[in-house]
């Protein structure tokens, strides 16, 4: 029975969050590009939805002038706000899988190099998707502020300071929450795929590979 | 005293297929490697060095023929032992040193201690003594750019020694150092040998290597060519590195 507990692999969750953080540190240049790219595409989803929250909550308080013009319009923002946000969300997938997808295979030397010290497929995986959280949570909630703040300006030009008595901070929070998720969901599912790729490579393969 | 086999090889063979062009690269290698013995395989470029040393590291599979380590039949573990198997059994050294780049030399040695499930005090602890025996205990702290190539390399040794292995394999280890450097990492793995009665196995072109050799391995074209034990060296040296040089 002894054998048995010999022969123990592990890596304490601890010491993978202290390399995936480690590693954001260093490569710093090269973690904000990758950040960045979830960013914008949250900060874009985000501006969508809030558009959307300044209209319905310019429907439901604003003055009689701006919202009779509003809702005689409504079905018609409708349909092109759909259509955004389907676009955001395509672009926001696409740029972060894309990215994800390259900062895993540029590591694959590194990856082999851990798989000879030990590190089973399932650490690595560990490794990259920790990664891929960080990425996805920071990004998410720097993009969808990012969002309003653009959106809360395009408003106040438009119908000025109106916008910021009726100020709906509750249901944006709401769509904070919704963009992290989405981001950091997003992140992790794009990261996946190339991680589940890598850490299953033969380390003399991984070793090899030239990026 | 008979001594223990570390490493068998019984008619390996690897294939790669380019495109549907079969390359057999290993043609059938037969070896037995004992037990902290030296060993050196010496060979052209392209011989098929860095595949045989993968073949036996449980880096990559063999297309054909077996691989004992230690009597196991390694196509015979499934991942997890082979993962245990490269942790605790065997130590690798590369020609590119290959260091974690974000992490210092002293996490880079401690990094087979955590996997293998030391505790993070007891691993700073035994990466900071392997540092020193290899004579970078003031430079626990830099990262692998700070290094020079033989610093690395050194880290790369003591990180190879970490879960005390039965083997290391090193490929071409002092491929990218000078001579002089290339000279002291040849004797630090000698000491280390004799001191830990580890098994090494290096692929080289380095004929300083020789000297240190308890066997040489020529290959050539995926075969054995010729092995030779240390004692019938000798001779041989002066002629090789005549025709080196010539
Ligand atoms: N993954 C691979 N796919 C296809 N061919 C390969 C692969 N790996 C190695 N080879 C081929 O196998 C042959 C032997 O390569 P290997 O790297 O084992 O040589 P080597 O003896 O280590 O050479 P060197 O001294 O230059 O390092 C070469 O012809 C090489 O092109
Ligand atoms: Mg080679």
């Amino acid at each position: 029975m002894e054998k048995k507990i010999e022969k123990q692999l592990s890596l304490p969750l601890k010491n993978a969050l202290q390399m995936s953080l480690r590693n954001f540190k260093i490569r710093f240049g090269r973690a904000i590009i990758v950040t960045m790219s979830i960013l914008l595409g949250i900060a874009f989803f985000m501006s969508i939805m809030a558009s959307n929250v300044f209209t319905m909550a310019l429907i439901e308080k604003g003055p009689e002038n701006i919202r009779t013009v509003l809702v005689e319009n409504l079905p018609e923002i409708k349909v092109k706000q759909r259509w955004l946000v389907t676009l955001s969300l395509l672009v926001c997938t696409v740029g972060i899988i894309n990215s994800m997808l390259m900062a895993v295979t540029e590591r694959s030397r590194e990856i082999g190099t851990m798989k000879c010290l030990g590190a089973l497929d399932r650490f690595v995986m560990e490794l990259f998707l920790l990664e891929a959280m960080i990425h996805g949570i920071g990004g998410s909630i720097i993009g969808s502020f990012l969002g309003i703040l653009i959106m809360t300006l395009v408003y106040i030009a438009q119908y000025k300071k109106i916008i910021l008595s009726i100020f709906p901070t509750l249901t944006l929070l709401k769509f904070v929450g919704i963009s992290i998720i989405l981001g950091t969901g997003l992140a992790i599912i794009g990261a996946l795929y190339p991680a589940i790729v890598s850490a299953r490579m033969e380390p003399a393969e991984a070793i090899r590979r030239e990026v | 005293m008979p001594r223990e086999v570390i490493v068998r090889t019984i008619e390996l063979k690897k294939t790669y297929m380019l495109g549907k062009i079969p390359l057999h690269v290993l043609k059938g290698i037969d070896l037995e490697i004992l037990k902290g013995e030296y060993i050196s395989i010496m060979g052209p470029s392209g011989s098929g060095k860095t595949t045989l040393f993968n073949m036996i590291g449980g880096l990559d599979k063999p297309s054909e023929g077996k691989v004992y380590i230690d009597e196991v039949d390694i196509a015979q573990l499934d991942a997890y032992e082979l993962a245990w198997l490269r942790c605790r059994k065997i130590g690798y050294i590369f020609q590119t040193f290959n260091l974690i780049p974000v992490m210092s030399a002293l996490e880079n040695v401690m990094l087979p201690m955590i996997f293998a499930g030391m505790t993070t005090d007891d691993a700073r602890e035994k990466a900071k003594s392997l540092l020193e025996t290899v004579g970078l205990g003031d430079r626990l702290h830099h990262k692998p750019f700070e290094l020079s190539g033989g610093q690395q390399q050194r880290v790369a040794i003591a990180r190879a020694l970490a879960n005390d292995p039965a083997i290391i394999l090193a490929d071409e280890p002092t491929g990218n150092l000078d001579l002089k450097t290339g000279k002291e990492i040849i004797n630090l793995l000698r000491e280390m040998n004799k001191e830990k009665q580890v098994s090494i196995i290096t692929a080289t072109h380095d004929l300083k290597m020789l000297d240190v050799s308890d066997r040489v391995i020529w290959i050539r074209d995926g075969m054995i060519e010729r092995i030779e034990d240390r004692e019938n060296l000798d001779i041989k040296v002066g002629h090789v590195e005549g025709e080196e040089a010539g």
